[in-house]
């Protein structure tokens, strides 16, 4: 019957008003009185004590909490997550590089003659300008030091911002994306969640990285 | 000033201005400070605060339609819409205007300069005309004139002037086709409007809105659905509105007689159009919804009915341009004169009928007469659809109906 069309394609247009919406409001929202508590966590009267502007704004809808969109673990980040207590600063990464764009500069450690073990980094810039996210740097790396990061706003407006300096790689949160890390995957951890941040070296790797005593039993005592 | 004062909209701030023995019921405040000797000036006062608010409230419920009806087909499509700019995107529409009135004004060389100028002006200004005739509620209206609803249908009507005026103007090829197929489309739905409105006049037995209002014991959607369905389809025709709008067409035309306005004069046609969605809202829920009238058991004002159903309909509105797609020159026009020019003859056939037979219905009565009319709409429905749809829906084209079409 003519119309039965017509009043289906109302009919489906009508659950979506009541469905679910699709829009992510990154990087962040406008929010009411009940959403920012919600975000907060907090009762009426502690968000008035701790936050009065806020609790103003949001009564008028106004407060503004971020929001992100989901983000698969093994999402490829803008950034690198770099443990420097792991790194032999073998220059694995730099050689796999298909760009050459890591540039490494190293000195012997001046710690204990263990000789083989380690050498202290100085320079370890990463022109992400250039990088293609391959990740096989990752790959390459021996002792799980460097890992694919989680971020995506990265974005500069030079080239020189484009290059991650060591500085930044030293001091950066650590929230390292699981790609080629089938150990952290397996651990469920997940990047962009609350305190997901990785402070302890030893918690990334497959392996820990050897104590000096092991390596002077192993380099220097065997022989 | 006597039929004037019925209207408890005009009595309340004559009766505030004047000191006039004859309203002291009516004032809440004893302010009142002109002299009875100067009636004519506290008339002229009333009128001209009631102009002013009249215009402003059109407006700015226009901007309020605006942040809506985007609202509204953002959620109909599973999206947000507006949300940025003020508390949930609510000053959008303020940003938008502001925007249209910084643009360049351009004028064409080959227009006509009068007729450009006039065209998006007469586009605005009869709509304003359609509030103040409507009644919001029992006593709430400005004006009660007696031939409100061929008032109604004239007022609406002008606009097709307005858009030929606009295309012609232009003196663009593709404005001038398009104004044209705007105006054989408004022209073509204004018959089937005017007919079923006849089916309400003649269960009101007056051409006065309040009376319509009034009469209406069961509401005249119930009562002659078919008549509203034609009217409601109509009237989105009318307003150039999707799935009718193939005037301006965006995705797949220059914008039609609009192609060559810019700054306020375009912004004065998309107000235009705004505004004239929400009069004809207006007037579909005065003709049949039973305007302000509700359950006359609850103590609610019938003003607060009358707003529920007028933003119930922008709503449903809203929800067809959010549902239907486009349809083609040719199907709109066969739509109107094979389906809905016959489909409201009916209407009114029937209608006319059943009035002959029992002049001054009995509720029973009323009630055989709903039985009737809905057996006719469904069965017409049925029948016209069957007639209808390889014309509308198939792909097979009959080649002679395609006069208007361009494509």
């Amino acid at each position: 019957m003519f119309g039965i069309g017509l009043l289906k394609g109302l009919f489906t247009t009508l659950k979506n008003l009541f469905g679910p919406v699709f829009t992510v409001q990154y990087p962040n929202k406008k929010v009411g009185l009940l959403g920012a508590l919600k975000f907060h966590k907090k009762t009426p009267t502690n968000f008035i004590k701790t936050q009065p502007k806020d609790f103003v704004k949001s009564l008028a809808g106004l407060h503004e909490v971020p929001e992100y969109p989901d983000q698969a673990s093994r999402f490829r980040g803008q950034d690198f997550n770099w443990f420097e207590d792991r790194c032999t600063g073998c220059a694995s990464c730099a050689k796999y590089c298909p760009l050459g764009i890591i540039k490494i500069e190293t000195k012997p450690s001046t710690r204990d003659a263990k000789e083989g073990s380690s050498y202290d980094i100085d320079v370890f810039d990463i022109d992400i300008g250039r990088c293609m996210f391959c990740g096989l740097c990752v790959e390459a790396c021996p002792f799980d030091a460097l890992h694919m990061g989680s971020g995506f706003e990265r974005a500069n407006e030079k080239r020189k911002g484009l290059v991650i300096p060591v500085d930044e790689l030293r001091t950066a949160i650590k929230t390292p994306s699981t790609w080629f890390r089938p150990q952290m995957e397996n651990k469920n951890y997940r990047p962009k969640e609350d305190d997901s941040e990785i402070k302890d070296y030893r918690d990334i790797g497959r392996h820990e990285k050897p104590s000096d005593d092991e390596l002077t039993e192993r380099w220097v005592n065997e022989r | 000033m006597g039929p004037a004062r019925d209207s408890f909209l005009f009595e309340i701030v004559f009766c505030h201005l004047s000191k006039d023995p004859s309203c002291d019921s009516v004032r809440f405040i004893n302010l009142s400070f002109i002299p009875v000797e100067l009636n004519w000036l506290s008339f002229s006062l009333t009128a001209f605060f009631w102009i002013f608010a009249f215009i402003n409230a059109a407006l700015i419920s226009v901007l309020m339609l605006i942040w809506g009806e985007r609202r509204l087909i953002g959620k109909f499509q599973a999206r947000l819409g507006p949300n940025r700019w003020g508390p949930l995107g609510l000053f959008t529409p303020i940003a938008d205007a502001i925007k249209v009135m910084f643009k360049e004004d351009v004028e064409p060389t080959l227009s006509d300069k009068l007729i450009y100028v006039l065209a998006p002006i007469l586009m605005v200004v009869p709509v304003f005309m359609i509030f103040p005739v409507i009644p919001y509620g029992a006593k709430s209206f400005l004006t009660n004139i007696s031939v409100g609803v061929v008032f109604v249908l004239a007022i609406t009507s002008i606009n097709s002037l307005s858009v030929l005026m606009a295309g012609w103007a232009s003196g663009n090829r593709f404005a001038i086709i398009g104004g044209i197929r705007a105006v054989a489309m408004l022209l073509s739905y204004e018959i089937p409007m005017g007919i079923s409105a006849a089916g309400v006049v003649i269960i009101a037995g007056s051409l006065s809105l309040s009376e319509v209002v009034e009469s209406q014991i069961i509401p005249n959607v119930i009562f002659q659905p078919l008549g509203f369905i034609v009217f409601l389809v109509a009237s989105t025709a009318e307003l150039n509105r999707s799935p009718f709008d193939i005037t301006e067409a965006e995705s797949e035309l220059v914008a039609g007689y609009m192609t060559d306005y810019s700054s306020m004069k375009f912004g004065l046609f998309y107000l235009g159009e705004f505004m004239a969605t929400i009069a004809s809202s207006a007037v579909i829920v005065t003709f049949y919804l039973s305007g302000w009238r509700g359950p006359s058991f609850l103590p609610i004002p019938g003003e607060f009915w009358f707003f529920a159903k007028w933003i119930g309909v922008i709503a449903i509105f809203i929800w067809f341009r959010a549902t239907f797609p486009r349809l083609r020159i040719d199907q709109i026009m066969s739509l109107a004169w094979k389906g809905l020019f016959e489909l409201s003859l009916i209407n009114i056939l029937v209608i006319a009928l059943t009035m002959a037979i029992w002049p001054d219905p009995t509720s029973n009565q009323l009630i055989i007469m709903t039985g009737i009319n809905w057996v006719v709409f469904l069965g017409s429905i049925y029948i016209f659809g069957k007639i209808l749809s390889p014309n509308l829906t198939g792909n097979k084209i009959d080649k002679r109906n395609v006069v208007y079409g361009l494509d």
